[in-house]
């Protein structure tokens, strides 16, 4: 699917957040010059999609004492990736996790999964679990935590057709 | 956005409960928020005030959609390169000029350096890593996603 014009601009219109009235979607139709049920139809559309993954509260990690987080990355057998991959993001604590390819040889590790926890020791803990999970399909793994942000833009979205 | 701890007192149990409520997906149906109240024994105004209290006070950073960004076309690609440790600042701002690089993070690893490129195109992204590399004269390595996993991560207030 292809988001059309109308769909981007509903997507630009609630990028900062939805109006916290008891019908939002009635008040961003009124915005947009569309009805309350086309506004619901699109973002069923969109969310089918996969454009939008799902409606909700993006919790302040660090506000809430989720101050640490390390990326942590894994050696997983070709065979076993997919199937381990599938557990490992289910976890409450990962919050990203993908298959990448390797770099041999300096690379070998072919999974990411972000951890986040309260402290560092946490996230060593987490990623204890993780290690244990993966089992003898794992060949070796590191982490790696961030020292500085360098960069970080918001993603921009273009708001034409 | 607030980068440290909100005192524990902060929330109280029902806070915490909206919270995590209100991390699963909003139903798409005209009043959204009364189902939700229901199933946490509030009424629709209540869980709207606390949702925007939560706003302002920095738990949440925002309520909305969330995108995926690959969805939406373009393309997108974690890379990383080793940089020797007198060479960082340089190489640092060579690879921030382009605007394609969405985040930039420098990791304690011998590949210390760690950005997402983000194109309208994916021919873009290798012919950026090359432009990089001839730049900093290092290599670029690419780590595009190959599959990524369903995410069951929640914060617990």
């Amino acid at each position: 699917m292809i988001p059309d014009a109308t769909d981007r601009r509903l997507l630009a219109a609630t990028a900062s957040g939805l109006p916290l009235t008891p019908a939002p979607f009635a008040e961003i139709a009124g915005w947009l010059g569309l009805s309350e049920d086309e506004v619901i139809a699109r973002l069923r559309g969109l969310q089918e999609a996969g454009i939008i993954r799902r409606i909700a509260a993006a919790p302040n990690h660090y506000a809430l004492g989720m101050t640490a987080n390390g990326m942590s990355v894994w050696d997983v057998a070709d065979e076993a990736v997919d199937r381990l991959g599938e557990r490992v993001g289910a976890l409450p604590f990962v919050s990203h996790c993908y298959r990448r390819p390797r770099a041999l040889p300096g690379w070998p590790y072919n999974l990411f999964a972000m951890i986040h926890g309260s402290s560092r020791d946490e996230v060593q803990q987490k990623r204890t679990e993780i290690a244990a999970l993966l089992g003898d399909a794992c060949r070796g793994h590191d982490i790696l935590y961030s020292t500085r942000i360098l960069k970080k833009t918001g993603m921009r979205l273009a708001e034409g057709g | 956005m607030r980068r440290t701890p909100l005192p524990p007192e902060a929330l109280d149990a029902t806070d915490r409960a909206a919270l995590n409520a209100l991390q699963d997906p909003l139903p798409l149906v005209p009043r959204p928020f009364a189902a939700l109240a229901d199933r946490l024994g509030l009424t629709e105004a209540a869980l709207i005030a606390r949702l925007a209290h939560l706003r302002e006070i920095g738990a949440i950073t925002r309520f909305g959609p969330f995108l995926d960004a690959a969805a939406m076309g373009g393309a997108f690609c974690l890379c990383a390169m080793e940089v020797p440790g007198p060479r960082f600042d340089e190489v640092v701002t060579l690879v921030n000029a382009h605007p394609q690089v969405a985040h930039n993070y420098e990791r304690a690893h011998r590949l210390n350096l760690w950005f997402v490129l983000a194109c309208e195109d994916p021919k873009d992204i290798s012919r950026l890593a090359a432009q990089i590399t001839a730049e900093t004269g290092l290599p670029v390595l690419c780590f595009p996603k190959e599959r990524e996993f369903f995410i069951g991560f929640r914060v617990q207030a």
